[in-house]
């Protein structure tokens, strides 16, 4: 059975101003988390994926449908049982959110006060995660003597206190640098390999899906647009929403605009091939052409990783006799995906 | 001069009253606007108890009563004075009314503070499993401590003023003495001292105030 299961879930906000409409900030949505997962949710800003993640420890309350944590629905908790609730649930923010009153220790120490664990304990648990997000030596520092960067690692180590089950975290990189979003995204790794934490992403980016993630959800709207494996969701992007994604790290079908400086440099056709991992190699197209005589030249795109399978777009300049060109792109559409850009 | 070294017994007594006026009225409306601060900034909307009615009702007393000029709320609470401590004028009295009158300022000053903590630390607690008892008492007096210490700095020199205004239903203190002694028999050295003293007073609390708070704010 899934660890979370989200079921027919919407989220009406009421109007902000008088006579104004709902916000229906969630809308009907369906997810099955597995234990195990870093399941990424990607939408652009207002899509609803705060407002999602935030009812899975009951943060907000739904509307109406249900969210069944372990076996529980917890829709139908009391505040006192959401409490204990929140205790197996860690979450992280993108402003990090610590307390400024209290020095490194005292954050991390927070979860354990509040579940009401003896002194000792405390003191040598928070000993344990200083050590696993590398700050043993910060331990008295408070939080504004800290990069964005060990903010983020005391934010991690604060959520893994009393070793949850679950960790969601908000655009948990998105106030850092791609440096240091690397480091803590590969701290959020070993979270989920070593110790087994199934993670839940809030992003709008791209690359925080293609290097965490393994499944993935889009939305938009308050809707999930398209969900599932990500590699299956990203090389075959159905819902306009992860095409755009997708085209942030990798390039499509070159735009009208890109089109019209290829041609003011090159005079032959163009066709554009789409490579998957698993589908026809490079080599095997490249020797196609070269057996008909065909002269091509790589002018667009590129392949990039997801998942640590490639996957990607190569727009090629094809020269030579028509008729030739067009039996090879007829007899390649049964390999591989392949359309003539006009 | 000599009216000072004369007049120094006195001096020292109405000094004395003064700091009791100050710090007991500072305690007791100090309390009181902690008290009333809080729960305007427990149930704004959006809050941890958000309750319309409840902060709609606060609030429009704190709007009422705040603006009162001193010297008439002293007066026209003399009878509500006299009705809970059993006389309407003297020390006590004025103590009473001091510490009503602070109380709806620094309820204001006490919930412009607690708003400056920021949403996210309060979601952060509440994920970690902490109740809005818990919440308000371990996150949001500790976040807001600093500017907290700030607020009651400034309320000090503000009942201070009052202090000497409750003169009127023969308060005590360094300001009747001033009146009394400096003003009305001619003897500008004794309302100096009396002058030079109060703004002692002030710089020390005012030193001590700021000090404690950069301690806090670790600046
Ligand atoms: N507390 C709230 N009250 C009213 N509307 C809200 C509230 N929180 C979020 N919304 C609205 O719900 C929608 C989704 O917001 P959010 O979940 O924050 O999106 P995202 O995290 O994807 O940017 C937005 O239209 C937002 O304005
Ligand atoms: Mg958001």
């Amino acid at each position: 059975m899934p660890l979370v299961q989200i079921r027919d879930v919407t989220k009406v906000y009421p109007a902000s101003t008088r006579g104004g409409e709902p916000v229906r900030a969630i809308d009907g949505v369906d997810l099955d988390i597995e234990e195990g997962d870093v399941y990424g949710i990607i939408g652009y800003s207002g899509a609803g994926k705060s407002t999602l993640v935030r009812l899975v420890n009951a943060l907000e309350s739904t509307t109406s449908g249900s969210i069944i944590v372990d076996g529980t629905d917890i829709t139908t908790l009391s505040e006192r049982e959401l409490r204990k609730l929140r205790l197996g649930i860690g979450m992280i923010f993108q402003q990090f959110n610590l307390f400024s009153s209290r020095t490194v220790r005292g954050n991390i120490a927070y979860p354990l006060q509040v579940a009401g664990r003896p002194k000792a304990e405390i003191r040598a648990r928070v000993d344990e995660l200083l050590d696993f997000v590398g700050l043993a030596d910060k331990a008295s520092n408070y939080p504004d003597q800290l990069s964005g960067g060990q903010k983020q690692r005391v934010g991690i180590a604060r959520a893994l206190a009393t070793s949850p089950r679950i960790l969601l975290a908000d655009e948990a990189t998105s106030a850092l640098d791609p440096e240091t979003t690397h480091e803590v995204l590969g701290l959020l790794r070993t979270v989920n390999r070593e110790l087994g934490v199934t993670i839940i992403v809030i992003t709008h980016e791209m690359d925080v899906v293609q290097s965490l993630a393994t499944k993935v959800a889009v939305m938009e709207k308050g809707r999930v647009v398209e969900s599932g494996d990500v590699f299956d969701v990203f090389s075959r992007p159905q819902s306009p929403a992860s095409q755009r994604f997708v085209s942030t790290v990798v390039k499509g079908v070159p735009s009208d605009i890109d089109l019209e400086a290829l041609r003011a440099r090159h005079s032959g056709r163009f066709v554009t091939v789409t490579f998957r991992d698993g589908g026809a190699s490079q080599s095997d197209v490249f020797l196609e052409f070269g057996r008909e005589g065909i002269g091509f030249e790589l002018v667009y795109g590129g392949v990039n990783e997801i998942q640590g399978r490639a996957f990607g777009n190569l727009t090629l300049e094809l020269t030579g006799a028509d008729e030739r060109i067009d039996a090879v792109i007829d007899r390649l559409r049964e390999r591989v995906e392949i359309v003539e850009v006009v | 001069m000599d009216a000072v070294i004369d007049l120094a017994p006195l001096f020292a007594e109405a000094a004395f009253e003064t700091l009791w006026l100050v710090f007991a009225s500072l305690l007791f409306g100090g309390i009181g606007g902690l008290i009333v601060g809080l729960a305007l900034y427990v149930t704004r909307a959006g809050n941890l108890f958000a309750n319309r009615v409840v902060f709609g009702v606060l609030n429009v007393i704190v709007n009422i009563f705040r603006p009162i000029p001193f010297i008439i709320f002293l007066t026209a609470f003399q009878p509500l004075a006299r009705l809970v401590i059993g006389t309407g004028i003297g020390t006590e009295a004025a103590i009473f009314t001091i510490s009503l009158a602070s109380t709806f300022g620094i309820s204001r000053i006490v919930e412009q503070n607690l708003l400056t903590v920021s949403p996210g630390v309060i979601e952060a607690a509440r994920a970690a499993g902490a109740g809005p008892l818990r919440t308000i008492l371990t996150i949001v007096i500790p976040e807001a401590l600093g500017p907290l210490i700030l607020g009651y700095t400034f309320v000090f020199v503000a009942i201070v003023d009052m202090s000497a205004v409750a003169g009127v239903i023969n308060g005590g203190g360094l300001g009747a003495f001033a009146i009394q002694y400096g003003f009305r028999q001619f003897e500008p050295a004794v309302t100096w001292t009396s002058l030079a003293i109060v703004i002692i007073l002030v710089q020390v609390v005012q030193f001590l105030g700021n000090g404690l708070a950069r301690k806090v704010l670790r600046r």
